[in-house]
């Protein structure tokens, strides 16, 4: 992935965090946005992650980190037990997105939710031409993807207007910056923050 | 000291190891316990856990004071059922009173604070050790600044029990048992190695087992038809045999009692078992430990979530079974140097 692409998302990511929040990462992954947002916003962070290789480089930055699948849900944590909940480049790859979503919103005050769009432009162009996409925000060859649901800008907001979700900030991102016109077509990756229920 | 039961034990004496210096400000501490078999040689020549302890290892003698304790109701030193009744000026032997892990760690703690150490900075063991943590953490939190349970539990299953109770009958029905009073004779050898067999093959896997032996057949030649054919056969004789030469019958009868009774929940809430812990926790299983497998450790961690409890989980991908918290060096060493540096750095996932 572009590390150009990374650092924006986490710098917006990094606005939107309050100073002392407490934070939990829905796959973390090697804790590099954690591990920021300690730095910079003195949070309180707890990381979740499937790997065991991944988990071991959380613990070197110092990261407190559980070994665990999303997909079981969050049920030890009470409602609004954290500040934020993340779920960054991770609703795309779990099999449930739908209840990952309600549990975020169950436990987070606020949650942050960022995938990629699979209808960007150089998708789209890609599909005419007869060929799945494969680009900087969808690196992966359809098999060997760890990515199980596909869905663009548009069907992200319409997912929340039909689950009532509200949406607080929004950041459709490109390589640069931020797509303002056009974002489901010109962004390549979408950067949610929601409401909690 | 009064024991958990009600009943009073002493004069007391603690067997211990230290490994590494105590800095004045005496706030790098940290206390290992040990496992069933287990005692205070844990580091240099034949420690059962050099591996992690040492300099530049995990637990790094370099940075770290450790300090490892052999258990009361043992036999390598602390006072236990082959220790002198002073009231009889013999062996306890079965008059020795019932113990439990809380005692185990009451007595660990009498130590540290004869030590005059304040605040360990962390408490480690694995197996009955990990219960001795997981002690730690609900009696005393205000004494440790980190724990690290591995390959254990926080109450033992009807299967650990019946696991323990075979080997205590195999035990108690030796005729050299007498009833648990045959120190100045000959020791219930049969048994206890006996016990020790099954308890070994507890620790292995079957993969592990497979690796090891197969179905190798021994190449010197057998003067009876049953005597150890297989491989792995004459590993578990020569396991219990040696065993019989370093450890008392009658403690791994205590011992195993204490570790069956363990029972951190016992009807509470699983919210209110770690209420109030502020340190930061690392806990650690195995994937292929079906005695204590992992979803007893998930438990564990379930109790520090509900509690709020600042942790840290890793299943360890091993083949070795329980044996993996001993064998399984190199994970184990990454993950706890790493987390022991954010201890002792005062580096928080927290403010």
């Amino acid at each position: 992935m572009d590390s150009k692409a990374i650092k924006i998302e986490h710098r917006i990511i990094l606005e939107w965090v309050k100073e002392g929040a407490s934070v939990l990462d829905l796959g973390c992954g090697d804790g590099e946005l954690l591990a920021l947002l300690i730095a910079k916003k003195h949070v309180h962070a707890q990381g979740i992650e499937l790997s065991e290789d991944t988990i071991r480089r959380c613990v070197a930055l110092g990261l407190s980190v559980f070994q665990q699948d999303i997909d079981t849900g969050l049920s030890e944590y009470a409602n609004s037990s954290f500040d934020y909940v993340i779920l960054n480049q991770t609703l795309q790859q779990v099999k449930k997105p739908d209840f990952a979503v309600k549990e975020a919103l169950r436990v987070g005050k606020q949650v942050i939710i960022g995938f990629p769009n699979f209808v960007h432009v150089s998708a789209r162009l890609q599909i005419l031409k007869g060929r799945v996409p494969v680009n900087r925000a969808l690196p992966y060859e359809w098999y060997d993807t760890p990515n199980l649901h596909f869905l663009g800008i548009a069907d992200f907001k319409n997912y929340c207007k039909k689950r009532k979700i509200l949406i607080e900030k929004s950041a459709p991102l490109t390589k640069k910056g931020i797509a303002k016109l056009f974002p489901n077509l010109l962004a390549e990756r979408g950067l949610f923050l929601l409401k909690g229920t | 000291m009064v024991l958990e039961l009600g009943e009073k034990l002493g004069p007391l004496t603690v067997a211990y190891e230290t490994y590494g210096k105590l800095n004045p400000q005496k706030s790098n501490a940290i206390l290992v316990a040990h496992a069933l078999s287990g005692d205070s040689h844990a580091a240099g020549s034949n420690g059962w856990w050099d591996s992690l302890i040492g300099p530049g290892k995990g637990l790094d003698t370099n940075r770290y004071f450790v300090i490892c304790s052999n258990v009361i109701g043992g036999c390598r030193g602390s006072t236990g059922p082959s220790s002198l009744n002073p009231k009889t000026g013999k062996p306890y032997g079965t008059d020795f009173p019932l113990i439990t892990v809380g005692d185990m760690v009451q007595a660990q703690k009498n130590l540290i604070e004869h030590l005059g150490i304040h605040k360990l900075l962390s408490v480690i063991g694995g197996s009955m050790g990990g219960m001795q943590v997981l002690q730690w953490m609900m009696s005393f939190p205000e004494k440790i600044g980190s724990a690290i349970p591995i390959a254990t539990t926080m109450k033992h299953t009807p299967q650990q029990i019946a696991f323990n109770e075979v080997g205590r009958q195999a035990i108690m029905a030796d005729p050299d048992w007498k009833g648990g009073h045959y120190y100045g004779s000959a020791v219930p050898a049969k048994g206890l190695a006996v016990a020790r067999m099954i308890g070994h093959i507890t620790y292995m896997s079957d993969v592990s087992m497979a690796e090891k032996f197969g179905r190798r057949i021994r190449q010197d030649k057998q003067p009876f038809k049953f005597s150890p054919e297989f491989e792995v056969e004459g590993y578990l004789q020569n396991r219990g045999d040696n065993f019989v030469k370093r450890f008392d019958a009658n403690s791994y009868l205590y011992i195993t009692k204490a570790i069956d009774y363990f029972n951190l929940q016992n009807g509470k809430n699983a919210a209110c078992i770690f209420n109030g812990l502020k340190t930061r926790v690392l806990v650690i299983s195995f994937k292929s430990d079906w005695l204590y497998p992992t979803y007893q450790s998930l438990g564990i961690v379930k109790a520090c979530k509900l509690a709020g409890v600042d942790t840290t989980y890793c299943e360890i991908n091993s083949s070795y079974g329980h044996d993996s918290f001993l064998l399984e060096t190199k994970q184990e060493n990454e993950l706890i140097s790493h987390f022991l540096h954010g201890v002792s750095n005062g580096q928080r996932g927290s403010q």
